[in-house]
């Protein structure tokens, strides 16, 4: 036994030895690979580069003087001539402030004395040795910087460069004076305007990534998904009832919004239809749905009502392309009138604009949900009422033609974004194809049986939520920047969807996480399905919702500070243009007030969170 | 009349957790449900309403098959059926008077519950129900910050809400301590008696039972092993029902 047990240690201590090799080679490969090397690091020509860097950074480009130049030259001979011409150089003159050298020649790689008289009091400036003989030559040689006393004099050794020349050459002294009052630079101002832009772009993303994750967390959330469960006659029916409800929805608002956006353009008459149809919907809603009715009402009634909520539903939309129109004329009118608040008119007018565009697409979405729900309905009572081998030949008509339309429009989304042309292979192979695995389908399931459909569209919201989410915010920035150009807009975009998926992941786990036990009460009562997500869902997930918001708005001020770097507007535009420029003053600046945004977002989104959490 | 014919809950990871259970409980009857902990007392109620679907048999209220009712039947079966429950399952976040109005969410338009609005009479109607559990005052309370033996009350005036035909208390005093324990078991007997409504009451206490119920049923590992009247309960039953090495206290 304790031959076994020495033996079982000596395995281990091989095992350990292993292991450590193996990490040992783990990490030297890494090291290979990132290019590991302190000794640059080291070298005298980094550290300099790193210092100068260092302090540019340091002194960050936001407040500007205007700058009196002064530039005073004196000649000098390198090496010294022959001759000993020295008394062909002039004298300096000395009413302003001037330069005195010792020796008045030197050869390269001396240091001759520099001193400085008259100059203004502690000022800095450069010292430059001018080849050549112009005084004013743009090539300068040297890195030095003299700094006066305050009597405006300064001594300074210089050493001479390796230029010769038989002609007088230039020591030049620059300084410059700050005159008048302090003013922002233009890349101050700049800066300001980006660092608005970027945290605005991230209010909005966070706002509607918030909005459109709402919903789709209760999808992608297992314990309510698991108990939605329907027969597949109302399965088929649903889907057949989608695309044609949409189609229906879009051709229908699309026509109330032909006949009546011309009206629109009498302010008049849109005033009044936005003031009148709330209360048309509103009264027509309260007559077609009472608060609470015990006896089942008659079919006659029942149609009634019907078609009362589709009138007042038309009505609806017809309110909205009025609203458009009636935002349109005012955003028109008040534009010049606000003077420097024009954006508010501009905003009105992108308001209506979106208002107009998504009315149709709102009516498509809407009609193709009521369509659904309509006929799913009809598709479950009948499986529950009919006897069974109705049921099973239904089946054999409804999903087949369910499976057709399904895979005949993947078809037709497979002939957009490949443009094969062959229309057997992008749309009657789908059809024959789909309506084959319907038919299979229908022949496979009992009649009376329910499909997993919760747990169906749970599997799909998933699997598109973690494919989206591994997907970083900058890849979605550059494909945005693409469709719609650079831009602020493109970053939006990215960072929108980025925050859909991510919520959306985060906010379902938390649905995941609620007590149950409410949830069962509510159900116990009899409400439906989504009485039970307000009463017992919602209430429990607020606190988690705000705070995973929140959370996501600062990881959004943070990236939309970066997204410029691909073209996604923002700060991060002006940051990068100007490290490849090397203008690393006006970088410093926009650097600053990167920090200084995030600094602020965290301390506000810490403060409300302790508030409301 | 409420009758259970030979009810059997498999659950998925194979537990038996009812076997072949059968009773009746006629119009306007107190009925302890009875038996250890895990014996099955809250599947079966759970099976009533339907929040559990049984693997097998059948479940007849008033000639209505519970077991074979479509999801749209079922929700107009579960409103006049009343659930109150050992952890009461109130929405903590949300107010008193809100969680009382979830009561009714079976009877309003759906459309109108979204919005939160209830009709005016469902909300006089709530009031009412505090009133009769005695805490009107807190109506505007969060849940959370009730006691216990007051949030079961509010449980009681949910059940209340739904104008129930009968009501599944799945052992609602087994969170308080006894004096509260009889203030609720009071209101169960006072729903039963004045107002007619048929009770289902799991119980952990003999005591209790023979102070509240008509009749009692017990369950020992998902079998039914007794039914009859409280004083048929003698030494040898009990050994039955609570198992040999149980003694009997009190
Ligand atoms: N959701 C579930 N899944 C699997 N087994 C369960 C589940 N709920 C209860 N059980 C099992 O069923 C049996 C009966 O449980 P339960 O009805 O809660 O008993 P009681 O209410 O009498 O304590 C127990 O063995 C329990 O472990
Ligand atoms: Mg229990």
């Amino acid at each position: 036994m304790n031959e076994k047990k020495s033996s079982a240690s000596a395995w281990k201590s091989i095992q350990i030895g292993l292991a450590v090799l193996l990490g040992l080679f783990v990490y030297a490969y890494g090291f290979d690979v990132t290019k590991v090397n302190l000794e640059e690091l080291r070298s005298e020509r980094r550290q300099e580069s790193l210092t100068r860097v260092t302090r540019t950074l340091a002194q960050p480009d936001i407040i500007g003087y205007e700058q009196q130049q002064a530039i005073v030259t004196m000649p000098l001979y390198v090496p010294c001539p022959a001759g000993g011409l020295l008394s062909t150089l002039p004298e300096a003159d000395t009413s302003g402030a001037y330069l005195t050298i010792s020796p008045a020649c030197a050869a390269p790689g001396e240091t001759v004395q520099v001193e400085g008289f008259n100059f203004p009091n502690n000022i800095t400036g450069p010292i430059r040795f001018i080849p050549g003989n112009d005084p004013l030559n743009v090539v300068e040689l040297g890195r030095e910087s003299i700094t006066t006393d305050s009597d405006g004099h300064f001594s300074a050794s210089f050493l001479i460069p390796d230029r010769i020349s038989d002609a007088p050459q230039f020591i030049r002294v620059t300084i410059s004076e700050s005159v008048g009052k302090p003013y922002f630079t233009q890349n101050a101002k700049d800066t300001w305007d980006k660092i608005i832009e970027t945290v605005f772009m991230a209010l909005l993303a966070t706002t509607a990534g918030t909005i459109l994750a709402f919903p789709i967390s209760f999808l992608a959330a297992r314990n309510l998904m698991k108990s939605v469960r329907s027969p597949l006659t109302s399965v088929s029916l649903s889907v057949l009832g989608w695309p044609i409800g949409m189609g229906l929805g879009y051709f229908v608002v699309n026509q109330v919004g032909k006949f009546t956006i011309p009206l629109s353009e009498n302010i008049v008459v849109s005033l009044l239809s936005v003031i009148a149809t709330p209360f048309i919907f509103w009264f027509a809603i309260r007559w077609a749905l009472p608060q609470e009715e015990i006896k089942v009402p008659t079919l006659s009634v029942r149609l009634t009502r019907l078609l009362v909520i589709f009138i007042a539903i038309l009505v609806a939309f017809f309110g909205f392309f009025q609203l458009a129109g009636l935002t349109t004329s005012i955003s028109l009118g008040i534009e010049k009138a606000l003077g420097s608040l024009g954006f508010l008119a501009t905003f009105l007018f992108q308001v209506s604009d979106i208002l107009r565009i998504t009315t149709p697409a709102l009516g498509a979405l809407a009609a193709g949900g009521a369509l659904a729900s309509f006929l799913g309905r009809i598709g479950q009572r009948t499986a529950e009422k009919s006897p069974a081998a109705r049921v099973k030949t239904i089946n054999f008509i409804v999903a087949s033609l369910a499976g057709a339309t399904i895979f005949g429009l993947s078809g037709w989304l497979v002939e957009w974004l490949y443009q094969v042309g062959r229309v057997e292979y992008t749309f009657w192979g789908p059809i024959i194809v789909g309506a084959g695995l319907g038919l299979l389908l229908a022949f496979l399931t009992k009649p009376k049986a329910t499909l997993p459909t919760g747990m169906v569209v749970y599997s799909i919201t998933r699997t598109i939520l973690n494919a989206l989410r591994s997907v970083e915010a900058l890849v979605m920035a550059i494909v945005f920047v693409i469709a719609v150009g650079i831009g602020p807009f493109a970053g939006m975009m990215a960072l929108g969807l980025h925050t859909i998926v991510s919520l959306a992941k985060l906010y379902s786990e938390q649905v995941e996480s609620i007590m149950p036990g409410p949830l069962e009460a509510i159900t116990a009562t009899g409400a439906n399905r989504l009485q039970t997500i307000i009463y017992a869902v919602i209430p429990q997930i607020i606190p988690p919702y705000i705070s995973y918001t929140m959370y996501r708005w600062d990881i959004n001020v943070r990236m939309s500070t970066i997204i410029g770097f691909v073209g996604g507007g923002g700060i991060g535009f002006l940051l990068q243009q100007n490290i490849n420029l090397l203008n690393y003053r006006a970088a410093s600046t926009q650097m600053l007030a990167i920090a200084i945004v995030v600094a602020s977002m965290d301390y506000i989104s810490s403060v409300l969170r302790e508030k409301y959490v | 009349m409420l009758q259970v014919k030979n009810l059997t809950k498999i659950y998925d990871g194979g537990v038996k957790a009812l076997d072949n259970v059968s009773f009746e409980v006629p119009k306007g009857q107190f009925l302890a449900v009875i038996g250890l902990s895990g014996s099955g007392k809250s599947t079966l109620l759970r099976c009533i309403n339907r929040l559990i679907d049984p693997t097998e048999g059948q479940i007849l209220w008033d000639g209505e098959d519970i077991t074979a009712a479509s999801p749209e039947e079922m929700r107009n079966i579960r409103r006049k059926i009343g659930m109150v429950f050992q952890h009461f399952n109130l929405v903590h976040r949300s107010k008193v008077i809100t969680n009382v109005l979830a009561g009714r969410l079976g009877y309003v338009n759906p459309a109108w519950s979204f919005l939160n609005r209830f009709p005016k009479e469902d909300i006089e109607k709530a009031i009412k129900q505090l009133e009769r559990v005695g805490i009107a005052d807190k109506a505007d309370q969060r849940a959370d910050e009730l006691s216990g033996g007051q949030q079961q009350r509010v449980g009681i005036a949910r059940a209340l809400m739904q104008d129930p035909n009968m009501i599944l208390a799945d052992e609602p005093v087994a969170s308080l301590d006894p004096v509260l324990a009889h203030s609720i078991m009071k209101h169960l007997e006072e729903i039963n008696k004045k107002d007619g409504v048929t009770v289902l009451c799991s119980l952990h206490f003999l005591d209790l039972v023979h102070r509240y119920a008509d009749r009692v049923i017990a369950l020992n590992q998902g079998q039914l092993v007794f039914e009859g009247y409280p004083r048929d309960i003698n030494d040898k039953k009990f050994k039955d029902i609570y198992g040999r090495d149980a003694e009997r206290v009190g």
